[in-house]
């Protein structure tokens, strides 16, 4: 199923992103290999919706250069992108699953089998046939998940899709996300919960106001932040 | 009084000519519904996802079309399907397809109108996930009608209240020919001019009737399908 090329690495190289006067996010230089997940954290409005755009390919910088395993025009089809709030398709569960697959390309004849199998991978099996806008929130998210999966990304790009839920829906996510990272698919997380970061990442990009502050691994940065921003954000105080 | 009562008095005897009537009244409206629905539609969705240079003249001009006067749609249909006209050799004018045709028409506005707005209001919503996915353009304009189907039902019942409604344009190029193009407009505008007040109510109320059972059945599929789906 898997196109002969890859996405990997993703290589921002002095990517700036400004709107006007004001600068979104400031000369960005970033590679992310394949691997276990890396987890982008900071505060709110640090940017790193803005990144996962970028590293989508659903914005364009203003500065600077992105490329996917060396190229700059990469077609989306080897990236997923959930985001905070999935839009549902107003059709069934079973259906918005079935709608990503036809735009992967996947057979009609296939169809209905990878259904069943992306609907037990979330563990919406049961609810298959019910209205998608009709699922609670952590439902929708694991919905929208199946749906990013259903495209078989090589990246897996997520902006802090459990900053709305409950913890028991919060583990639920976090287990597909765990398991699909451990199937080979590298898993681009942004959040801003110094937990998940502990339970997730393998490693970590710091962004204070549109900036890297500092990135490394998610157990340095989490024990020896060397920044002072990173510093106070990781023993809890509040860094705007 | 006694006009009400001859009126429903026809209606009850279930006359043959009067059946022939509503029939092809219904037949030719709810085909144009459906021949606007096939253009107008898409036509709509074409217009909600385009930026081009005079696109918000465009829509100004689809919006002002909605109120286009039947009488117009019909002389302009008439010039072009009449002997000497372009489509004359097809000879059609004075025919129920004349009549669908210009019924088309009219009602192809009064259809992609407001398909444009509901298309362009649900793309804001939708346009992030659908380019993440990557939707081309007729796959984004053919998830947009599917997801807006149930406000698109009201933009249908618009554009067959019109058609059932209107007595101009099917008068002109239908010619209200008895047993032929006589539809429940032309023939209540005609009965009431010769005096026939009885058939004419008779009409009227029949052709109320139906409006109303037709919106009650689309109000009640849409009730029941958006509690299936969501």
């Amino acid at each position: 199923m898997r196109a002969p090329v890859s996405d990997l690495p993703l290589v921002l190289d002095g990517v700036s992103l400004r709107a006007g006067s004001i600068t979104i996010l400031d000369r960005l230089n970033l590679t992310i290999a394949s691997g276990a997940p890396t987890l982008i954290v900071g505060p709110n409005g640090a940017g790193k919706t803005r990144l996962l755009r970028l590293c989508m390919g659903l914005d364009r910088p203003t500065a600077g250069h992105i490329t996917w395993g060396g190229r700059a025009d990469s077609p989306m089809a080897r990236r997923a992108i959930l985001f905070q709030r999935p839009v549902m398709l107003r059709r069934t569960t079973a259906a918005n699953i079935a709608y990503a697959l036809a735009l992967a390309g996947i057979p009609r004849s296939e169809r209905a089998e990878r259904v069943g199998a992306l609907l037990e991978r979330v563990g919406l099996s049961d609810l298959a046939q019910r209205p998608a806008r009709r699922l609670s929130g952590g439902e929708q998210q694991r919905l929208a998940l199946a749906r990013a999966l259903a495209r078989d990304p090589q990246i897996l790009l997520l902006d802090e899709p459990t900053a709305n839920l409950d913890p028991a829906a919060t583990r639920s996510v976090e287990e597909i996300v765990q398991s699909a990272a451990e199937s080979g698919i590298k898993i681009v997380m942004a959040s801003h919960d110094l937990g998940q970061v502990r339970r997730l990442a393998s490693h970590v990009i710091f962004m204070v106001r549109g900036a890297i502050c500092e990135q490394g691994k998610a157990g340095d940065f989490l024990d020896h932040p060397t920044t002072e921003e990173a510093a106070a954000f990781v023993r809890g105080d509040l860094v705007i | 009084m006694s006009d009400e009562f001859s009126a429903l008095q026809l209606i009850l005897d279930g006359d043959a000519a009067l059946f022939a009537i509503v029939k092809l009244s219904l037949a030719v409206s709810l085909s144009a519904v459906v021949l606007a629905a096939v253009i107008g539609m898409p036509l709509g969705a074409l217009l909600g996802l385009s930026r081009f240079r005079g696109r918000s003249l465009l829509v100004v001009l689809l919006n002002s079309l909605m109120g286009l006067p039947p009488v117009v749609v019909g002389l302009a249909v008439y010039l072009l399907l009449s002997r000497s006209g372009p489509l004359g050799t097809f000879g059609i004018l004075f025919t129920p397809t004349a009549m669908v045709i210009a019924q088309t028409i009219l009602i192809v506005p009064i259809i992609a109108a407001p398909t444009r707005q509901t298309v362009e209001d649900l793309w804001v919503e939708y346009r992030d996930e659908l380019t993440a996915m990557d939707v081309g353009p007729a796959g984004r304009m053919a998830t947009l009608l599917w997801d807006a189907r149930f406000s698109l039902v009201t933009a249908l019942l618009a554009g067959f209240g019109r058609a059932a409604a209107e007595v101009g344009a099917v008068m002109i190029v239908g010619g209200n020919i008895d047993g032929f193009t006589r539809t429940m407009t032309t023939a209540v505008a005609l009965e009431t001019s010769k005096g026939n007040l009885p058939l004419a109510l008779g009409l009227g109320l029949i052709l109320v009737t139906i409006v109303i059972a037709i919106n009650a059945a689309a109000w009640g599929t849409r009730i029941w399908s958006e509690r299936q789906v969501g």
